[in-house]
């Protein structure tokens, strides 16, 4: 079976390489220094970790994520501490207290004041309290809660069925995707600002829940706006992801997929949206900021969240009554609003910039 | 060219009356009709009224009718005070059209201004200050924008008297609606600037001994130009639904600011009818911008 060199015979029909014409020397083991060569000195990367890499390399980014965590630790861990309710009318020792209307931050009423003086303690309001003896920092806080949540859940529905219907009519392709298309063109030219408007008008009036169940809490008028999200926001989403894949389709890896029998839906969940990947971060990044102006818009007009769940628009369009006499009442929500959309805006950015670095403007 | 453009009128045809048909049938979606008052009226009185208004058709029937009428130029009558809503719209469109042509040339001028300085001194101090201001302005919405304008300069300072019918001052008016799309512009100026100073052609006219502000104005300001165009559509309905917010905080009795009192006080027909006009308004000032976008840009393929 061996050579007299030690190396194997070659068959006489066999195609392979005749072993015999190279000479012992080219077969010794490497030695460890040029193994050593084959050596991975770092870890590999994923997709993921190194875009986040570059993301926290990003200094703008990066104060914008702190400020983010330190807003959303604040809304967690605040109405812990502090001992009002955001629906509550003050009241001292069980008797409602009448003089706390409109205090100024960290201002005590005159029946706060006499039961400090009593000894008795009494949490400080720390953006005073508003026209309806209600502590306003709670209620600030409350409100950063709900437009945030609106804005997190609002892109998740845009993103989930953003996703589905873009990666189908992608996919498939042909007649069904210019029938999908044509529908999206259609919902895109509407504007979606008068519809969304439209909608929660109605849906206000036609929207029953029973009372108690957790859409009731929520009220008609957030239920509404998450339909309306769910109706008409997905679309710039679908375009994108449908454009993408029409690129991602024509890879070789997909054909193999194919070749071996892999299903539709397990391509596109295991081979196609994990090349999108870039393009939905970055477009549900960007979502969320444009979801909570979209929100404090319609509070403002009087057609957001439900009265004593204070949202931070329909704060801000309280305020505007008292503006002369009282602007700070102005000044908290919309500071939030601001800070919580800027930080966001820049995390988008971030992300673009980190994440797909053609998309770069 | 001609196909593009046919197909294009056509869908903006067809987006019109789908949007009639929403705003149309969802109005009507709406529990109790218009006749439903604290005060019981007695059946043959609302039969008659029914029929004066062509309420007891059927609701297709009606939908065709209200088209109809819609084409004549008849938007119905306001359910709050009786008035023609064609008269409303009439009164108080040219007060919102001028509030809002002025901030959208306010902004396109502004914007591009600042957005090729930005470029032309880039990583220097007034990029810096421009790009800071533009992020900013960017995360403020329109409502807070205007009332602290509003607190400031008219009631702290007593710089610009506050609306009235007699004294119309726009200053503030414009300043709040157009700081949005102008910070937007801004930055997308800037990018298509920075983008069309790196082209050959710039390289070109230099070594050719152009003069900078010919290249500047000639060359790079033409090209840069483009992208803020397919920008201006959208931007217009920013500048409608921004509108109610800037016209109701400054009172201004515009058509933006009587929606939203139409929708505070369920005045549904004008809900209806200023729904359908802004946007048929909007679909249009969309259509023109595409049609312009590729007139202007020969590069762009007719899909």
């Amino acid at each position: 079976m061996y050579n007299n060199n030690g190396i194997p015979k070659k068959h006489l029909l066999s195609a392979q390489l005749d072993l015999s014409k190279f000479s012992q020397e080219q077969f010794r083991p490497a030695t460890d220094e040029e193994k050593r060569q084959q050596d991975v000195m770092s870890k590999s990367t994923t997709f993921f970790k190194d875009g986040m890499r570059k993301l926290f390399k990003n200094p703008l980014a990066v104060i914008s994520i702190i400020l983010l965590a330190i807003i959303i630790i604040t809304i967690i861990v605040a109405p812990m501490i502090v001992p009002y309710s955001y629906e509550e009318i003050l009241s001292v020792d069980g008797k409602r207290d009448k003089g706390a209307k409109n205090l100024a931050p960290f201002e005590y009423s005159k029946m706060e004041q006499k039961y400090i003086d009593e000894g008795g303690e009494r949490f400080p309001h720390i953006f005073g309290t508003d026209e309806q003896c209600r502590d306003y920092f709670i209620r600030v806080i409350y409100g950063t809660r709900i437009s945030l949540l609106i804005g997190f859940f609002a892109s998740i529905i845009v993103l989930i069925i953003g996703m589905i219907y873009g990666s189908i009519s992608g996919y498939i392709g042909g007649k069904v995707d210019l029938i999908m298309m044509r529908i999206v063109d259609i919902i895109y030219s509407l504007p979606d600002m008068l519809i969304i408007i439209l909608l929660s008008v109605v849906l206000n009036e036609t929207l029953k829940f029973k009372s108690g169940t957790l859409l009731a809490r929520l009220g008609t008028n957030m239920v509404s706006l998450f339909i309306v999200f769910g109706l008409l926001y997905w679309v710039g989403l679908a375009r994108l992801i449908r454009g993408q894949i029409l690129s991602i389709k024509e890879n070789e890896y997909i054909l193999a997929a194919r070749t071996i029998g892999a299903k539709p839906g397990r391509i596109i969940r295991k081979h196609i949206l994990p090349n999108c990947l870039s393009v939905i971060i970055i477009s549900t990044a960007l979502q969320i900021p444009s979801a909570i102006f979209t929100e404090s818009f319609l509070s403002f007009c009087g057609i957001g969240v439900k009265a004593p769940m204070p949202s931070l628009g329909s704060l801000a369009n309280n305020a505007r009554a008292g503006l002369q006499s009282y602007p700070y009442k102005l000044v908290f929500p919309a500071v939030m609003i601001c800070l919580i959309v800027l930080s966001l805006n820049l995390i988008g950015d971030g992300l673009r910039d980190a994440f797909d670095p053609k998309l770069k403007r | 060219m001609v196909k593009y453009v046919i197909k294009r009128v056509l869908l903006a045809i067809l987006t019109v009356l789908i949007i009639c048909a929403i705003t149309f049938f969802t109005m009507h979606a709406i529990p109790g009709g218009p006749f439903n008052r604290e005060k019981a009226l007695s059946e043959s009185t609302i039969k008659a009224l029914n029929e004066r208004y062509g309420l007891d058709k059927p609701l297709v029937e009606q939908f065709f009718l209200y088209m109809k009428g819609l084409l004549h130029g008849d938007f119905g009558v306001s359910l709050k005070n009786g008035r023609n809503i064609s008269d409303i719209i009439g009164e108080s469109f040219p007060i919102s059209a001028k509030l809002g042509i002025s901030a959208m040339v306010v902004a396109l001028f502004f914007g591009t201004l600042f957005g090729s300085l930005a470029a032309l001194m880039r990583n220097k101090l007034p990029d810096r200050i421009i790009v800071f201001f533009s992020t900013l302005f960017t995360a403020v919405p329109s409502f807070v924008l205007a009332t602290l304008l509003l607190l400031v300069f008219c009631i702290k300072l007593n710089w610009f008297p506050v609306w009235s019918p007699t004294t119309q001052n726009y200053v503030l008016p414009v300043i709040a609606l157009s700081a949005y799309p102008m910070a937007y512009i801004t930055r997308l100026s800037k990018t298509s600037m920075l983008d069309a100073l790196s082209q050959d052609y710039i390289r070109t006219a230099r070594a050719k001994g152009v003069s900078k502000t010919k290249m500047i104005f000639k060359h790079a300001l033409r090209n840069s130009l483009i992208p803020v165009i397919t920008y201006a559509g959208p931007q217009i309905a920013y500048i409608i639904t921004g509108s109610m917010v800037v016209e109701t905080i400054f009172t201004i009795g515009g058509l933006g600011g009587k929606f939203i009192s139409g929708i505070t006080n369920r005045d549904y027909t004008l809900i209806m009818a200023t729904t359908i006009f802004l946007a048929t308004l909007m679909v249009i000032a969309n259509l023109i911008c595409d049609l312009l976008y590729k007139l202007v840009d020969p590069r762009i393929k007719y899909e």
